[in-house]
C-alpha cells in the first residue's frame, strides 16, 4: 500500500530535528533508517503528518572512541556496525550480532538507534545494549539526558524516548579481556529472532570473573538473566558449570506464545541457547 | 511535492514527487522503469532490490525524497550496451529463474554480494541471499548461477 500524506523535513542537525519535533506537534515521527517505519506507514498501522529525517545528521552518524567506552550514533547502519574497526575491535558482539539482524539490503538501511528506538522484542541489537549496559543519549526541547539501558526499554515497542525526543547515540562499554557471542535462534533465512542470547564473560584461570547475559524476545523487553549470571562468577569455566547455571535462564521471564513458538518452547530455548551462548563466549 | 535529482542508471533524473512517494513507485510509475518489481507489502520479498551508491537497497523500503542526490542502479542499467553482466548471463545459462518476477532482485543482490565478496562459499551466497524470495527455483540454481558468475568475473579480472 501506500502510505498516507505527510511533510517530508530532512535535518542538518540534532537542534534542527528537535525543533522540527516540536513544531510539528503530536504527530511527528523520527526517520531512521526506515526499515521499520516504512513498512509501518504503508500497512497504514500510523499515519505521522511529519516525518523527520535524522539519517544525515553528521553528529550521529560518527562513532567516537572515549577510552572505556564507544559513542555509537544513533544514525550509523546495522552494516556499518558490523564492519567498524574499533566496534569489531572493542564490542565484538555488537559487531557479530549486526550480521545476524534481518538480510544485507535492510543492514545497508537500518540504523542502530533505529532499532533501540524501535524496541521490537525480537530486536538483536536491544538485547546486545541490555546485557552491555550500554547508555543512550537523547535531545529533546529540554537539552540533553542520558538513561542506562534498564531504564530505556520499558515495553512493547515504547522507550524513554519521547514523542519530542531524539535519540541521538548510544554509549556503549568496551569488552576489552573479554569473551562474547549473541546466539540467534530462527527457523527460516531472514527471520527475526524465536530466542536469542547476548552472553559475555570474563575467564581468569580457568575462573569465570564476570558474566553478562541478555535474553531477546523472552518477555516485552530484552531480559537481563541475573540468576544465570550470578551463578556463573566464581565458577569454573567448564561446559557443565555452564550449563548448570543455564538452567535458570527462563527465571523472571514471561515469553509469549504466538504462530512461532509456544510460551514452554521459548523457555526451553532460553535455556539452551544460553548455555551455548556462555560456552561460546568462554572459548569452549 | 519536493525536488529531487537523482543519479538513474548513469542518467540524472529530476523529478517533483510526493514525500510518500516510494522510491519504486518512481521509478517504475514516474520513470517507467518497470524492470524493478513488487512482490509484497512487508519488505521482505526483495523483489525490489536495487542498488543505492554501490550497496544493495529495497527500493519499497526507502522514500523518493531519500533519494536525492544519491546514485541509483536498477536491473536496466547494469548491462553493457548489448552485453549483458556477467551476472544476468549466469542466471540465463544456469536457468536461475521460472516465472522471472524474483529476477531483477535476485540479480542486483547478488552483484552487491560478488562486490564485496567476489569468491563465496556456497553458504555465504544462500546467507547474502536470504533477503531475496524465489517461489519457483527453489534457489539451488540461483546459487549455481551466483558461483558461475562469480568464477567468470574471476577470470576475466585476472
Ligand atoms: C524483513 C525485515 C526483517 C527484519 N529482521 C530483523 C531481525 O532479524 N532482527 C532485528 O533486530 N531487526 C530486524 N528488522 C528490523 C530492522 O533491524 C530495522 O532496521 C530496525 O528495527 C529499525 O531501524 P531503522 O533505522 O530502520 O528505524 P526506522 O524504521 O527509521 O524507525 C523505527 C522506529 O524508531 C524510531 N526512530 C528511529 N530512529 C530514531 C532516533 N534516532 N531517535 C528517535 N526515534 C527514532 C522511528 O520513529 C520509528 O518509530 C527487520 C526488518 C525487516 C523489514
Ligand atoms: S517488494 Fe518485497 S521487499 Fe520490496
Ligand atoms: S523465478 Fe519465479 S519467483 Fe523466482
Amino acid at each position: 500500500m501506500i502510505p498516507s500524506t505527510f511533510d517530508y523535513v530532512k535535518a542538518g542537525s540534532v537542534d534542527e530535528a528537535v525543533a522540527a519535533l516540536a513544531e510539528a506537534g503530536d504527530d511527528a515521527k523520527v526517520l531512521g533508517g526506515g526499515q521499520s517505519l516504512l513498512p509501518v506507514l504503508r500497512l497504514r498501522l500510523n499515519a505521522p503528518t511529519v516525518i523527520v529525517d535524522v539519517s544525515g545528521v553528521d553528529e550521529m552518524r560518527t562513532v567516537a572512541d572515549e577510552g572505556g567506552s564507544l559513542l555509537i550514533g544513533a544514525a550509523v547502519t546495522t552494516y556499518e556496525v558490523m564492519h567498524h574497526d574499533a566496534i569489531k575491535a572493542s564490542v565484538p558482539l555488537l559487531a557479530q550480532a549486526a550480521g545476524l539482524v534481518a538480510d544485507p539490503a535492510i543492514r545497508h538501511r537500518g540504523t542502530f538507534g533505529g532499532s533501540c528506538a524501535h524496541a521490537d522484542p525480537a530486536g538483536d541489537l536491544p538485547t546486545v545494549a541490555r546485557a552491555l549496559d550500554a547508555e543512550f543519549v537523547i535531545a529533546g526541547p529540554g537539552g540533553r539526558r542520558t538513561v542506562g539501558a534498564s531504564g530505556f526499554f520499558v515495553d512493547y515497542f515504547t522507550t524513554a524516548v519521547q514523542p519530542d525526543e531524539v535519540l541521538v547515540a548510544v554509549r556503549v562499554p568496551k569488552l576489552d579481556g573479554w569473551g562474547a557471542h549473541y546466539e540467534k535462534f530462527h527457523r527460516t533465512a531472514q527471520a527475526w529472532a524465536i530466542v536469542g542470547v547476548a552472553a559475555a564473560v570474563k575467564v581468569e584461570g580457568g575462573t569465570i570473573t564476570g558474566a553478562r547475559v541478555a535474553l531477546t524476545n523472552m518477555g516485552p523487553s530484552p531480559v537481563r538473566a541475573s540468576s544465570v549470571e550470578s551463578a556463573l562468577v566464581g565458577g569454573p569455566a567448564t561446559q557443565e558449570a555452564i550449563s548448570a547455571a543455564a538452567q535458570s535462564a527462563a527465571d523472571g521471564t514471561s515469553p509469549t506464545s504466538d504462530t512461532h513458538a509456544q510460551a514452554d518452547f521459548r523457555e526451553h530455548l532460553a535455556r539452551v541457547l544460553t548455555a551455548r551462548a556462555v560456552a561460546k563466549a568462554a572459548g569452549i | 511535492m519536493t525536488h529531487i535529482d537523482v543519479t538513474v542508471d548513469g542518467i540524472t533524473r529530476h523529478g517533483d514527487v510526493e514525500p510518500r512517494r516510494l522510491l519504486v513507485h518512481w521509478l517504475r510509475e514516474d520513470l517507467g522503469l518497470v524492470g524493478t518489481t513488487v512482490g509484497c507489502d512487508t519488505s521482505n520479498c526483495g523483489a525490489c532490490t536495487v542498488l543505492v551508491d554501490g550497496r544493495s537497497v529495497k527500493s519499497c523500503n526507502m522514500l523518493a525524497v531519500q533519494a536525492d542526490g544519491h546514485e541509483i542502479t536498477t536491473i536496466q542499467g547494469l548491462a553493457d550496451g548489448d552485453e549483458w553482466h556477467p551476472v544476468q548471463k549466469a542466471f540465463k545459462e544456469c536457468h536461475g529463474l521460472q516465472c522471472g518476477y524474483c529476477t531483477p532482485g535476485m540479480v542486483m543482490a547478488s552483484v552487491d554480494l560478488l562486490s564485496e565478496n567476489p569468491d563465496p562459499t556456497e553458504e555465504e551466497i544462500r546467507n547474502g541471499l536470504e533477503g531475496n524470495l524465489c517461489r519457483c527455483t527453489g534457489y539451488h540454481n540461483i546459487v549455481k548461477a551466483v558461483a558461475t558468475a562469480a568464477a567468470e568475473m574471476k577470470g576475466a579480472s585476472a
